[in-house]
């Protein structure tokens, strides 16, 4: 077909680099992973990850990997879970690689059993805050999650700066927001606002009538369309790719704090191609992909040699609100419980 | 002792399998608790006040959906079968379009059409007119109301027509002579006899409204309600609460299996010998200078749930922003090839195709077998197959889907996970379907064919093979279409029933309406058209041959 997306175009270059990368590292052992892997022949990857995104890291994967394809599973984060467990409690193991955006699920997980022990190459040097403490899983990426309006629509003067801006009655039947229920990166951001606010805030929140949509990639397309000229929440790299796109739109990181969402990866204890999952998992930690999600996709990592466009914020500059993984496993039900409650569906 | 018997009775055995196991299941598992049966899981599903909720925008819904199709196709029926309407064929080959258009396809182009702001046609009015409101709102209530029915009415449509089209005209001439006025006439002569299928049209529709998924899960969800088949759905997410939706599916299979009883004694009944088939002329009555405004009405309904659902669908696959003017630089194939080049778009498509197939190819056969072995009454008891074959009809998708689930995730029948689960719920629900249309093909087939043959000395089988099934063979590929458009356009079972590897397209274009992705629903959404109105156009090829083939 003609009309290849621009990035797979772009991308050839960075597949060489890639694989003079990975060929640096010692040979001989190299070899021998590579072949078990492709013996194996595919990875399937349950990822959270923006559809676009996920299928951009999958061929970057089987360009530098020929023989061995990625098979992409994408949905929202607590959907993953619900798969998983689902597929468990049926005695199907088809998971290599799971990824989510909701740090709680591998508290779980791991609790369960279900998690394989491995530190992917190059794993140790990652911040503080992207590793767990018994090595079963890791920060893939990162997003905050943060306010955005449409600037055909609504003023730089006029747009909401803090959260609580967002309660003034003129926003009545103006704003979007995506859901829990569904996404992790949204179960996260419930719970920071809960603490920060408390759960009186979406109670207010819920009277201006928010228009409910699912994947916290959704409100980006939402405020871009005109349907809504707020988001209240989502990931702040879907309103930067929308931006990006040419789309009038315009994000604002609250001062009271942006709260920031991990995105853990790990691999399944019971893994049906284990050895393409480590290759995989190795590949996604890899200094140039990790670049490749801060560059085309507008992702924070916790790689500490990326280096980020200009034009985003650096994670150290923000304002961050942090949750704790444990605490977000617990609450899980709740969190979803009680947006139901104030939002109805 | 007929040989070919165990043939029958094996045939009969599959179909009590394939219904009372998974009810029987269904059953089991909302009465289960730690320590023996308990009413505990009712308890909680009708003391919950957002379930509660749940079942009441449920009733709301049906209800209005019920009498706006009625309000809608009966008057369109009319027109159709009894005035000198212009392009009546038109217009029924609009409304067959309408009726094969999967009703989520339909929500989906209107969230672009009368979405409150971007919705196209809003933006238009206010252009038009400088309001600052929308004309109109798709999220809420009253517009899934609407969407549903521009999607409904072509049953009340059907069932109507089809009466009046057997109802002579002399009975209201002769009233009419007698000094009735047309009013007086319509109300007391040809109101009454069509009045059965008008009230079991309307208990169709509610029937459909009842059981859709996909359409609430676009339109009712974003404005904060659930109806009772998104809130089953929505109990299958961590941590599952399978026996609440076990406890909160039987409700809505009580409900239909009530309404159908109802609408089966209300047919039942007919009672009137005018229409009896055969016989008496129909006249169509001239609509003088209402000739053009009704064929514009007509058509003003059919822009709702064709034209301009199409139209939307047709630019939203080759627009990069859906929402912008449709100028040089939004012209794109990036969604195409972004859909296509999707793994799992492809392997969906694979998916669909083989499990369209397949259970039309079983579907067809099963039914053919079952319509004949009833028609011919070659069993005892073929009336209780005959009510088996068609139960599935009270069983909505979702529900249908809660009862495999139970059934088939535990041993010693794992089939979650496989296409076999899928192919199981397809068969199951389009059992019906196929079993009216092979029904109707064998009563048009006169045994005395087949007396012949036994009397020559061919077994049942053999004249089965030779003489029947080469008789009802357009009528057998017919229900094969029926059955393939009836299984592609699934998803209020497969949303339920799915794993990765066994997703179909409606699935991928449920998953992807959640991401926000509109370019490649659309894309989908047309590909899933095209497949469906392939199949639409064999069937008329088939039929159409058959009626001129009978009538010479």
């Amino acid at each position: 077909m003609r009309a290849a997306r621009p990035a797979a175009c772009s991308s050839v270059p960075l597949v060489l680099a890639l694989s003079v990368a990975l060929a640096a590292a010692p040979a001989l052992a190299q070899d021998v992973r590579v072949e078990a892997a492709r013996k194996e022949g595919k990875v399937v990857w349950y990822t959270s990850l923006a559809l676009s995104s996920a299928e951009r890291v999958a061929k970057l994967f089987e360009a530098a990997y020929p023989g061995i394809t990625v098979e992409v599973q994408r949905t929202g984060s607590e959907r993953i879970l619900q798969r998983v467990m689902q597929e468990l409690q049926a005695n199907l193991r088809l998971v290599d690689v799971i990824h989510t955006s909701d740090a709680g699920h591998f508290v779980l997980l791991k609790e369960k059993k279900h998690l394989l022990r491995y530190t992917p190459a190059g794993a140790d040097a990652l911040a503080p805050g992207f590793k767990d403490r018994d090595g079963y899983y890791y920060g893939l990426r990162a997003t905050v999650n943060v306010i955005a309006y449409n600037t055909k629509i609504v003023t730089a003067a006029e747009a909401p700066k803090t959260w609580k801006d967002l309660l003034d009655p003129k926003w009545k039947g103006r704003l979007v927001t995506a859901h829990p229920g569904y996404s992790g990166v949204i179960a996260t951001h419930v719970l920071a606002l809960a603490q920060l606010h408390g759960w009186d805030y979406w109670k207010q929140l819920a009277q201006n009538r928010v228009m409910l949509v699912q994947s916290a990639v959704d409100p980006a397309g939402v405020v871009a369309s005109g349907e809504r000229p707020v988001a209240v929440d989502g990931g702040d790299y879907t309103f930067y790719q929308t931006k990006k796109k040419g789309n009038p739109v315009e994000i604002v990181y609250p001062k009271e704090g942006v709260p920031l969402v991990v995105s853990p990866t790990a691999i399944a204890a019971w893994a049906p191609h284990p050895n393409a999952a480590k290759l995989f998992t190795d590949f996604t930690f890899s200094r140039e992909l990790q670049q490749v999600l801060a560059d085309s996709e507008g992702l924070y990592t916790g790689h500490p040699e990326v280096r980020y466009p200009a034009d985003k914020p650096r994670l150290s500059d923000l304002k961050l609100l942090q949750i704790d993984p444990e605490e977000l496993q617990k609450r899980n039900e709740e969190i979803k419980k009680r947006f139901v409650e104030f939002f109805g569906a | 002792m007929e040989r070919s018997l165990p043939v029958w009775v094996l045939a009969a055995l599959a179909l009590v399998l394939l219904m009372a196991l998974p009810l029987g299941w269904l059953g089991y598992v909302s009465l289960g608790g730690e320590d023996g049966a308990t009413l505990a899981h009712y308890r909680q599903v009708f003391t919950d006040g957002a379930l509660r909720q749940a079942l009441w925008n449920t009733v709301v819904l049906a209800f209005w959906v019920g009498l706006a199709s009625l309000a809608i196709g009966a008057p369109m029926a009319w027109l159709a079968a009894r005035t000198d309407l212009p392009g009546p064929r038109l217009i029924r080959g609009l409304i067959l379009a309408s009726f094969v258009t999967p009703p989520f396809l339909g929500a989906f182009a209107w969230v672009m059409l009368a979405g409150p702001n971007a919705g196209l046609l809003n933006k238009l009015y206010r252009s038009l007119t400088g309001a600052e409101g929308p004309l109109l709102n798709v999220f809420g209530m009253p517009g899934l109301i609407f969407v549903v029915t521009i999607y409904t009415f072509p049953y009340v449509f059907i069932m109507i027509a089809n009466t009046l089209e057997l109802i002579p005209s002399d009975v209201e001439e002769a009233a009419a002579m007698l000094g009735a006025s047309r009013l007086r006439v319509a109300l007391s002569v040809t109101l009454p006899m069509v009045l059965p299928a008008i009230l079991s049209g309307f208990i169709l529709a509610v029937l459909q409204a009842l059981a859709l998924f996909g359409s609430p899960a676009i339109l009712a969800l974003p404005a904060g309600f659930h109806t009772v088949t998104t809130q089953i759905w929505a109990l299958f997410q961590y941590p599952p609460k399978v026996e609440m939706a076990a406890a909160f599916s039987v409700p809505l299979l009580l409900a239909t299996a009530l309404l159908l009883t109802l609408q089966k004694r209300l047919l039942g009944r007919r009672g009137y010998a005018a229409i009896g088939g055969k016989g008496g002329r129909r006249r169509r009555i001239p609509l003088g200078p209402w000739r053009l405004p009704a064929l514009a009405a007509c058509l003003g309904v059919l822009a709702c749930s064709i034209f301009l659902p199409y139209a939307i669908l047709a630019k939203a696959a080759f627009a990069r922003a859906w929402a912008q003017p449709l100028t040089a630089d939004n012209l794109t194939l990036a969604n195409v090839a972004f859909t296509f080049q999707q793994g799992s778009t492809r392997s969906a498509i694979l998916n669909t195709l083989e499990l369209g197939v397949l259970t039309a190819c079983v579907g067809a056969g099963l039914a053919a077998l079952l319509a004949y072995v009833i028609n011919r009454k070659l069993i005892p008891g073929h009336q209780a197959l005959a009510f088996l074959t068609l139960a599935p009809v009270a069983i909505p998708g979702v529900v249908l889907a809660v009862a495999l689930f139970v059934t088939y995730t535990r041993p010693p029948l794992l089939l979650y996970g496989s296409l076999t689960i899928l192919f199981i719920a397809y068969l199951t629900k389009e059992l019906p379907v196929g079993y009216a249309q092979s029904d109707a093909t064998f009563k048009g087939v006169h045994p005395e064919l087949e007396e012949a043959g036994r009397i020559l000395g061919a077994g049942r089988l053999r004249v089965l093979g030779e003489i029947t099934a080469p008789l009802a063979r357009s009528g057998i590929i017919a229900t094969w279409c029926f059955v393939f458009i009836g299984v592609i356009r699934e998803l209020s079972a497969s949303i339920i029933l799915f794993t990765p590897n066994t997703k179909v397209i409606s699935v991928v274009i449920f998953d992807l309406k959640e991401e926000g992705e509109f370019g490649a629903i659309a894309v989908l959404g047309l590909f899933m058209l095209l497949m469906t109105f392939a199949a639409v156009l064999v069937v008329q090829t088939l039929l159409g041959r058959d009626f001129v083939g009978g009538k010479e």
